[in-house]
């Protein structure tokens, strides 16, 4: 190895600036793919419980009587098995991470999908529309 | 004869990320003994595999290790594929195995950052994680996901990578090595480094052969084992050699560990030029009944799943060896001989990874 092998990189950080960032000031690097947190949409859940029994940690409850949906913030590791499998779309991978907490919070939200009522007579490509 | 002394040395010690504890012996400063201790951080997630569809457990499998998390995904979903036999479609095993290197990649720069830290070279050190920082932007950009990728399922993979998004990769590469190389150049020829390191835990190549060490710390010594050899996922077809040394000290550990991540972004290169088209995964049918031992080779070394299933939808025993465990017998045999301020530095050459061995 020559001599001043590392100037080359001091004189390139003295340019450059910090390879840091401010991070609360400056908003973490983020992908379009970044697992960030679920968000739920309550007004297209069918209650299925699909996610419920996908989740590998446990962190979804779903109460069909009571029409209650439930996470786990903390037990959820965002591994976006349940978003892949819900057949409604009804849950997302959002892109940002949720700020840190200090107490124990469980989400909860009243689904207020309405199954709609059935025409008489449906026109087929309506009825297939619903469905998907 | 000095009077002998017993030094604790870790759980927590500035040089350790993770928890070991090792007794050390002393005569005045000198190691002559040492006797190690792990069990902090138990959390049972072999046991987990009875609870979990054998499908989720890759989630954990994954979470075992947050370093080679890739490769634990990799090595559950093949013993469950070899099982059910299921045949991986090709683009799947070469996505493998692009994540698969881009994992030993950033694993090694930690390492070398760690190591440079631990022999007190500062500036090295942030200079590693400045350059692991670019790997995992492209983990994230590719997987979701910094150190837990989360994209091996049973079956293949989840998500794909574009075309573009591969050329991008590729016209990365050469600037990248680059700039590996230049830091490589450091801990190979720098001398300071090398006084530091040479001929500290010398380990000859028939005691590492005999304590059965696995990955780069055998390496070190002359013993050309490598899982990749054997050619699973892609690397039967990219074409694959083992990187060894011989002095089987410190410095040679990091020569391995040095050189293998030359070779990595060499695979990388050519497994992007060779990836075909075609599907992602197969769907998976039916449930696992029969055991199978899945070897994978980690920055680490070789990890073994051991899984068995009853033809549920739970397995009903995973057992999973890490290279860690099998690295710590050499640990013992490294140390005695060292003085006490060279202990942290013998200590980090083995890349103790303790979360994975207690699993």
């Amino acid at each position: 190895m020559g001599f001043f092998a590392m100037t080359k990189t001091v004189l390139r950080n003295l340019a450059e600036g910090p390879a840091t960032r401010q991070y609360p000031l400056v908003p973490a690097r983020t992908s379009a793919l970044t697992r960030g947190h679920i968000a739920f949409d309550p007004a297209t859940c069918r209650s299925c419980g699909l996610c419920s029994r996908r989740c590998p940690c446990e962190a979804i409850r779903l109460d069909k009587e009571e029409k209650v949906w439930e996470i786990n913030r903390m037990r959820c590791i965002a591994c976006s098995d349940c978003v892949e499998g819900c057949p409604f779309g009804s849950i997302t991978m959002e892109r940002d991470y949720l700020p840190p907490v200090v107490e124990l919070v469980v989400e909860r939200h009243t689904i207020t999908y309405v199954k709609p009522e059935k025409p008489e007579k449906k026109p087929k490509e309506e009825s297939a529309g619903e469905s998907a | 004869m000095p009077k002998r002394i017993v030094v604790p040395f870790g759980p927590q010690h500035p040089v350790l990320p993770e928890p070991i504890h090792l007794d050390l012996v002393l005569e005045d400063e000198l190691v002559v003994d040492v006797v190690p201790s792990i069990g902090y951080i138990h959390r049972g997630l072999e046991q987990l595999v009875q609870k979990r569809e054998f499908t989720e457990y890759v989630y954990v499998a994954e979470r075992i290790c947050g370093i080679c998390s890739f490769m634990h995904a990799v090595g559950y979903s093949q013993g469950v594929e070899h099982i059910m036999g299921l045949e991986v479609p090709d683009r799947a095993r070469y996505l493998r195995t692009i994540w698969s290197e881009c994992s030993r990649l950033h694993s090694h720069l930690l390492w070398l950052g760690l190591f440079a830290d631990g022999m007190g070279f500062e500036n090295l050190f942030m200079r590693s994680w400045q350059l692991r920082e670019s790997v995992l932007d492209t983990l994230e950009d590719t997987t979701g996901g910094r150190v837990i990728q989360g994209t091996c399922k049973v079956g293949g993979v989840r998500r794909d990578i574009g075309q573009e998004k591969l050329d991008e990769m590729h016209r990365a590469l050469d600037p990248f090595e680059e700039q590996c190389r230049d830091l490589g150049d450091v801990f190979l020829n720098d001398d300071t480094v090398k006084y530091r390191l040479k001929g500290l835990g010398v380990i000859s190549k028939d005691e590492a052969y005999a304590l059965g060490a696995t990955g780069p710390t055998a390496r070190g010594s002359g013993v050309a084992m490598d899982h990749r050899e054997t050619g699973y996922a892609a690397y039967g077809d990219i074409g694959f050699k083992p990187v060894v040394e011989t002095a089987g000290d410190c410095y040679a550990r990091c020569a391995v560990r040095v050189k293998e991540v030359y070779a990595s972004i060499d695979q990388i290169r050519r497994a992007i030029d060779q990836i075909p088209e075609g599907p992602l995964d197969v769907k998976v049918k039916g449930t696992p009944n029969g055991e199978y031992f899945s070897r994978v080779e980690q920055p680490r070394g070789e990890v073994i799943h051991y899984l068995r299933g009853d033809g549920t939808k739970h397995l009903s025993r995973a057992r999973i060896r890490t290279p860690t465990l099998a690295n710590i017998p050499m640990l013992v045999k490294m140390l005695p001989g060292a003085q006490l301020a060279d202990v942290p530095v013998v200590v980090l050459s083995i890349d103790p990874c303790i979360s994975c061995t207690e699993r």
